[in-house]
């Protein structure tokens, strides 16, 4: 049972649609002892650092992915629930983030020639070991929509590169923490053969 | 690097998908779930549906419609047609669609693009521009209700002012080239995209490859979409695609 982790933030269904797709069970839910009890957690995102941390502390459920992540459930972090695991963000200054790893999440610069938010398909540059991408090949496309980027401190734990204005870190992958800035479930067959590898774990 | 997207649009009317030409004569031609399945296989980066039901209960109709292809496909598809509240843009986001695109109900009242983009992120708020060019030569009116009414308002100037309202994306379709298949508006399009910092779907005149290379080179379109063609087969995406990065555009093959 994969556990979609519903904290208030939309657009958890996207995600649900395909693990369903792919054959596997989901459930969305709230519930601490459940999302601990499960196999494999999914913290999805969409909306603002600031809102969704809120959120996320109020409710409780940060400890509990922070207990999940302890236990070493497998998580998978999508999008906001990416930049969530990491320290601060430029897009809610008075909120930590979970702290989970190490380094902030930047606004993409105005510049000449590059509108924001980031909206579409890149190609990613994928580390070699990496468990998330197994079978995915170097260059393929995914679906971004973002205007905030991760820039981990400890780059041993990216996964994936992406070059938007400048090179930033778009997947990262740690013991069984995994997460991405691009949305898997929104990347056609790339997107659902990286949810396989996640659901395979 | 990021690529520029090819869409193809649905028309889409009591669940079956349409096309006109210049905005009249539809033609009932397929299966909505099905259509948009074959286009993702195709290769399509994007869908857009316009939904054109007028019945009383084509929200119903329409949160089915999209629940049903959230669960057959996955790329990022937009929904449009006869969206008039935030209750409209709340219904079709839940049932799994990635934006929502407002025409007449912006022009009417422009707030609701600000709200929308509060409510649910500008990423998911497209804002569709019907424009026709002025009988005096000099840049282009906006229309609403499907292009039947002339609103007298600048298209350029309403483009501007939805972005600053919220608006994450635009989708600008040239009602003289809309069903010619002489190409494109670059001007139009290129006009709008030098104003504005969110992204530009070009729409309206695609008839042969040249075109889409041309407008997302010279007229700065991000993405370009079309419905006949792709519809009838008259193009493949592949096709296209490869024709672009041969011209050295950047496109996801």
């Amino acid at each position: 049972m994969i556990t979609i982790i519903d904290y208030g933030a939309g657009n958890l269904e996207s995600v649900e649609k395909a693990f369903d797709f792919l054959g596997y069970e989901t459930l969305i839910t709230s519930d601490e002892k459940t999302i601990l009890d499960s196999e494999k957690i999914v913290l999805p995102g969409v909306g603002a650092f600031g809102d969704a941390m809120n959120m996320l502390t109020s409710s409780g459920l940060a400890d509990t992915v922070k207990k999940a992540v302890k236990k070493g459930i497998p998580l998978l972090g999508i999008c906001l629930g990416m930049q969530m695991l990491f320290e601060s963000s430029e897009e809610g200054e008075n909120v930590p983030g979970l702290g989970i790893f190490k380094g902030s999440i930047k606004k993409f610069e105005n510049t000449p020639g590059f509108k924001i938010p980031q909206i579409g398909w890149n190609s990613i540059k994928l580390r070699e070991d990496s468990r998330l991408f197994k079978g995915i090949p170097d260059g393929a496309y995914v679906y971004f929509v973002h205007s905030y980027y991760l820039d981990a401190k400890d780059k041993n734990i990216v996964a994936a590169t992406c070059d938007y204005i400048h090179p930033f870190d778009a997947a990262v992958e740690c013991g069984n923490v995994f997460a991405c800035q691009f949305h898997p479930e929104k990347s056609g067959k790339t997107g659902l053969a990286i949810l396989k590898n996640f659901a395979e774990i | 690097m990021l690529t520029k997207r090819i869409i193809p649009c649905l028309d889409i009317k009591d669940g079956r998908v349409v096309k006109g030409i210049n905005f009249v004569n539809l033609r009932d031609a397929g299966d909505p779930v099905e259509t948009a399945a074959a286009y993702d296989a195709a290769g399509a980066d994007e869908l857009v549906f316009l939904d054109i039901t007028a019945s009383s209960d084509a929200r119903e109709i329409k949160a089915d419609l999209v629940r049903k292809i959230s669960k057959a496909i996955f790329i990022p598809f937009t929904v449009g047609g006869g969206i008039r509240t935030i209750d409209d843009f709340k219904v079709i986001l839940r049932e799994g669609a990635d934006k929502v695109a407002v025409n007449s109900a912006a022009i009417m009242d422009p707030e609701l693009i600000s709200k929308a983009a509060d409510k649910f992120g500008s990423q998911c708020v497209v804002v569709a521009i019907d424009a026709k060019r002025r009988e005096d030569g000099q840049g282009w009116n906006i229309y609403k209700n499907g292009g039947r009414i002339d609103m007298g308002i600048d298209a350029v100037e309403w483009a501007q002012k939805a972005v600053s309202l919220g608006a994450g994306e635009l989708l600008v379709t040239s009602m003289d080239a809309d069903g010619t298949k002489n190409g494109y508006d670059i001007e139009l399009t290129r006009t709008i995209a030098e104003l504005v910092n969110v992204p530009v779907i070009a729409s309206g005149g695609a008839g042969k490859c040249e075109h889409f290379s041309d407008v997302l080179t010279e007229g700065k379109a991000d993405a370009a979409l079309a419905a006949t063609l792709f519809h009838y087969k008259e193009l493949e995406i592949s096709e296209v695609k490869r024709f672009l990065r041969d011209k050295g555009i950047s496109v996801r093959l």
